[in-house]
């Protein structure tokens, strides 16, 4: 018996006039596995991660996705109504600065509830509990539910903006450098509740970034990019462990060892 | 006769407001864009709701401006001398006699008929704005139907007041599909929005004009648990004794006396010529 892939990446090629953004990228993505993208700056990870969660119209592709009601459809054909619906309940974009994500003006429990009221609810006392709920799996405690994002740490924000995407139990995450601008006790901490709330909702999630330390916890497979090309991709400690490809290689032993 | 061409703008001009009317009295609640045109008065002061005035107006019409519930304030009266100026239409201050009747912040008491036209002047036509400043955002969360961030709002109030706090611009859905900001009229109106007269709103700097036919559904927006409440002062009216029309209060010395009275000076004054009689009344002081 096959596994249906969740999401289906086919040829996706994006270029900025004569600069190639990214080209002939395609993987498959499977429920509840974790993907990690790396690649040092300008090698077309975020570029790739905006063509998938359709904020970048790529030039030529695919990319399948396998909805609740109709299946494997493609997400850069389908009306824009329905795309974002998709991205307002079975997708989330977690961004690097959490300020892009959240809503600056608005207390920690409406930017949670935001996605439950996209979606319909309209019960103040369910979304307010469900909001709190969130907010105490993120490690956010109860009475900073009414304080606004701006009066929270760096840290705290990021928690934030994760709570407020995975509210309504999305099942594909897109994270764009979700450590980005956190010192590391931080990190660390954002790193091991990613990876608990990753495990115990059966997240399939892919990760853009350039810490190899990120990827080595999260992530079950890597990708390689260089120069808007995947360069290697496998089993993420075969890739670490073993790398074959000559950037690969630079990139595992830049990383100091302390 | 007056230099002016009949109400104050010209026929193209007449007829091209005539055109978004029409188009929104035909999708009731959008807000149809249109070249609004300089006006001999600053914006704010209802430039949109006097543009539309002058292309509803007839010869024969009558005209009724309120400001804030009162036909003696400024705005309403420098508004009633312009068309009077430059229309040399009939004007009254009785709600039932107008056919035309521009508003700034209030629906009359009296209850409006067929054939009469409510013109409000708007500042902010949308109800998204200080949720997402971008125009293009605000546009396709229109056409798309995506009004969660409304309720957003709502959220922040009860979060923050333990209530639903807007009191006035109170966010409505007319016809189960556009979400509209009423311009701020007190949310004790909204349910008055229900009615047989034609309702026009005009946003002149903002140049967009919108509409609720006669007899249209309109919902304002609430939580099943934190249900709309059309709330009002807890008081009498001192003039004419009403309990159940919307009411100002007035500081009336340096000792903490108030008052409160019919922000609708027409009703208001009709009452106490029928006899009716307040706690603070003239003949009741003596």
């Amino acid at each position: 018996m096959t596994i249906q892939p969740l999401l289906s990446v086919k040829d996706i090629r994006k270029t900025y006039g004569d600069r190639v953004g990214c080209s002939d990228v395609s993987f498959d993505l499977y429920p509840g596995e974790v993907m990690g993208i790396v690649g040092e700056s300008g090698s077309g990870k975020s570029t790739l991660l905006n063509c998938m969660a359709g904020h970048l119209p790529p030039d030529s592709g695919q990319v399948l996705f396998d909805t609740r009601d109709r299946g494997m459809v493609d997400t850069l054909t389908m009306s824009e109504p329905e795309r974002r619906m998709l991205s307002r309940t079975d997708w989330a974009f977690v961004h690097q600065h959490a300020r892009d994500g959240l809503r600056m003006g608005v207390s920690a429990g409406g930017n949670v509830g935001e996605r439950l009221m996209a979606v319909g609810a309209r019960h103040y006392g369910n979304i307010r509990t469900q909001a709190i709920d969130w907010l105490d799996r993120v490690e956010i405690n109860e009475d900073r539910v009414d304080d606004k994002p701006s009066a929270f740490s760096g840290g705290m924000q990021q928690r934030l903006q994760i709570a407020r995407n995975l509210v309504t139990g999305p099942r594909l995450v897109f994270m764009d450098e979700p450590t980005g601008g956190l010192d590391v006790s931080v990190q660390a901490r954002l790193l091991d509740l990613l990876r608990g709330l990753v495990r115990e909702m059966g997240l399939s999630a892919i990760i853009v970034t350039h810490d190899l330390a990120v990827v080595r916890l999260l992530a079950d497979r890597l990708m390689v990019m260089k120069s808007g090309h995947v360069v290697e991709h496998g089993l993420t400690d075969q890739v670490l462990d073993d790398p074959q490809h000559a950037y690969t290689q630079l990139l595992v032993s830049s990383v100091l060892q302390v | 006769m007056s230099d002016y061409n009949f109400a104050y703008l010209d026929e193209q001009t007449k007829r091209m407001i005539r055109r978004a009317i029409l188009k929104g009295i035909a999708v009731p609640g959008y807000q149809v864009p249109f070249a609004s045109r300089e006006m001999p008065m600053p914006y704010g002061w209802g430039t949109g709701g006097v543009q539309v005035s002058a292309a509803c107006l007839m010869p024969e019409d009558t005209l009724k401006v309120i400001d804030q519930g009162a036909d003696d304030t400024t705005n309403a009266v420098s508004i009633r001398k312009f068309f009077e100026k430059t229309a040399e239409i009939a004007v009254t201050e009785k709600t039932r006699e107008a056919t035309v009747i521009q508003t700034r912040h209030r629906i009359p008491e009296e209850p409006l008929t067929e054939g009469q036209i409510l013109v409000y002047q708007v500042p902010i036509p949308e109800p998204l704005r200080f949720l997402e400043p971008r125009e293009t955002e605000t546009r396709k969360m229109h056409a798309l139907e995506e009004y969660g961030l409304m309720h957003v709002k709502l959220y922040e109030d009860i979060a923050k007041h333990g209530h639903i706090a807007t009191s006035y611009a109170y966010p409505v859905k007319v016809e189960g599909r556009y979400v509209m900001d009423p311009s701020p009229i007190p949310k004790f109106d909204n349910p008055k929005m229900e009615m047989a007269a034609i309702q026009l709103f005009g946003a002149g700097r903002e140049q967009r004009i919108y509409a609720v036919p006669p007899y249209t559904k309109v919902v304002s927006l609430d939580f099943e648990d934190h249900p709309f409440d059309p709330s009002k002062a807890n008081h009498p009216c001192d003039l004419c004794g009403a309990e159940h029309t919307y009411l100002d209060e007035v500081i009336i010395d340096d000792e903490g006396g108030r008052m409160f009275v019919c922000s609708d000076t027409d009703y208001c004054a009709e009452r106490q010529a029928m006899g009716y009689r307040g706690r603070l009344s003239p003949e009741a002081a003596e």
